[in-house]
């Protein structure tokens, strides 16, 4: 009974407050989203990755660094190691678990860097236009003009191998393409008649870009981050390959890849469990994405 | 006393070849309390006039008056404070993501107002909308609500003049009267000058005292409500127009 009027009181179309009318919102979002099942999917793998990350000391059966000689190698199914051992005797299942760490780790640092600037070069290239606009643009331009993993590379040789500094590198090189889609939308926001009219109430161009432009640029920046977390995984194993990302005996997946690659036709689950992982997280990004794009793009409100 | 005077106003867009001359010397004046009406065919210029008085046109020319101040290039404060304008197409006016509250709660916070919540009660009450929309977003009402809320806004900082871009043209015939009453009873209330721009005569000639007549972006014709009922035109166009709207 509670739960029945607390449900009517979020689905009002009478709000009574400022907080009520936000959780109402927030909860039409919510309804709309659950009803996409496979963006839910989506969703719930993602939560299970972070239950999965936050859990690792106990749900990981070995320790994921001690090499075992002796089992090496070990086929999918064996006692002990459900997906069998590595080349150094390592439990796959542990690495992948712990790997989930190392994984959430370049999405959530990534993913708080290069869409942010993205979205301040892009939004004040386009509302101010003129030769700021042709400024940014051109510095846009040049980012974008290399091949992404060449000048990664570049970053991660002047910074210094380790996976802070190939994140760092990734969101430095991902960042031209949101400025690019931020830029776009302000364009056609910027002539729309509800920033003509709160410019006629004197507003300045500070306030007018963060508090009018940004949220409606963030819901397309959203999808297109939960889109390209498939790639930037891949571009972080890549580094990690060259030697370049994660260092050996961190169990990143992308790494474990690139290590069960000499043993591929013999020993072909080394390398394809930690490629499930990513084939799986990458995949749960792309429907969490679309989901995402159904409930926050704004002109799909009724 | 002139509420506005427009002086030779030339507006045009574009650069050198491309250039168009949207507005070719217009000259007008409207008196305080007065309601003035701008007619024409789309693309004659009517809505730019507009557009230039609040300076979200910048290439402009010509002399801009507002109560015998000149306007300049760069619009200050306290120019929004006396001149508001109400858009015509109340779905496209209000921010998709903004609750009615922050509409108007934002427009009364940046002009310097306090007692923002009983303003933003008041001025709901004032365009005939109640405390219920307070916290809708524009997705929750419907075309004449929005346009209230547009109006609200527009009334927010108190100012004298009002331009009014074809307010309801993009309204149903029945919300358009509502829409029209509620602004005729505004500016008895409130004292306010009306600048309206519509491509209707019938509008223009229940809502306005004067009207120009305006073609290919210069105004051909001024005169007053009586000689558009007596369909009295001199110019040509002008005559053409009272008959096309019989």
């Amino acid at each position: 009974m509670a739960e029945q009027t607390l449900r009517e009181w979020l689905l009002t179309d009478t709000p009574t407050s400022r907080r009520h009318a936000k959780l109402s919102a927030l909860y039409q979002g919510w309804l709309s989203f659950r009803s996409n099942t496979m963006a839910m999917i989506g969703l719930g793998i993602l939560v299970a990755l972070v239950l999965i990350a936050v859990a690792a000391p106990i749900l990981s059966p070995h320790d994921p660094f001690v090499q075992d000689l002796g089992n090496r190698l070990l086929p999918l199914g064996t006692e002990g190691h459900v997906f069998g051992t590595d080349s150094l005797g390592r439990d796959i299942l542990s690495r992948l678990i712990y790997g989930a760490r190392i994984t959430l780790y370049i999405v959530a640092l990534v993913a708080l860097i290069a869409p942010v600037v993205g979205l301040l070069v892009g939004t004040v290239s386009g509302y101010a236009g003129g030769w700021i606009d042709v400024v940014l643009m051109r510095i846009t331009d040049i980012f974008l003009a290399f091949p992404r993993l060449v000048l990664a590379l570049a970053f991660v040789a002047a910074l210094g191998a380790g996976i802070e500094n190939a994140v760092l590198a990734i969101s430095l090189t991902a960042w031209p393409p949101y400025a690019r889609i931020a830029r776009a939308e302000t364009l056609t926001i910027r002539s729309s008649d509800y920033i003509a009219a709160i410019r006629l109430q004197g507003a300045g161009a500070l306030r007018i870009i963060t508090r009018h432009i940004w949220p409606l640029c963030i819901s397309s920046l959203i999808v297109r981050v939960t889109l390209d977390m498939a790639g930037i995984i891949l571009a972080a194993a890549g580094l990690g390959f060259l030697g370049l990302g994660a260092q050996p005996p961190s169990p990143e997946w992308g790494a474990m890849i690139s290590e069960g690659r000499r043993f591929i036709l013999d020993h072909w689950w080394v390398a394809t469990m930690p490629g499930l992982a990513i084939f799986t997280v990458s995949l749960a990004f792309n429907l969490l994405g679309d989901g995402l794009r159904d409930v926050l793009d704004p002109k799909a409100g009724e | 006393m002139n509420m506005l005077e427009i002086d030779n106003l030339n507006v045009w867009f574009g650069r050198a070849r491309d250039r168009v001359d949207a507005v070719k010397d217009a000259t007008f004046t409207v008196g305080e309390g007065e309601s003035f009406g701008l007619v024409g065919e789309s693309g004659s210029g009517k809505s730019t006039i507009l557009r230039a008085i609040t300076g979200l046109v910048p290439t402009w020319s010509g002399e801009i008056k507002v109560r015998q101040d000149p306007v300049p290039k760069k619009r200050p404060k306290s120019f929004f404070k006396s001149v508001q304008m109400v858009f015509q197409d109340p779905y496209a006016s209000l921010h998709p993501r903004h609750s009615v509250d922050q509409v108007l709660g934002e427009t009364l916070f940046l002009h310097g107002f306090r007692e923002i919540d009983a303003r933003v009660v008041k001025l709901l009450d004032d365009v005939g909308l109640g405390q219920k929309f307070r916290f809708r977003y524009p997705h929750q009402l419907s075309g004449g609500q929005r346009q209230r809320v547009a109006i609200a806004r527009a009334l927010a900082p108190e100012p004298k003049l009002l331009l009014l871009d074809e307010p309801t043209s993009a309204l149903d015939v029945s919300v358009q009267a509502e829409i029209l009453n509620l602004l005729a009873d505004l500016r008895q209330e409130h004292k306010l000058t009306y600048l309206m721009v519509s491509h209707d005569l019938s509008v223009v000639g229940h809502m306005c005292d004067r009207l120009a007549v305006m073609k290919d972006g210069e105004i051909v014709e001024v005169m007053d409500v009586a000689a558009l009922y007596a369909m009295k035109a001199v110019h040509p166009y002008a005559q053409h127009l009272l008959q096309a709207s019989v």
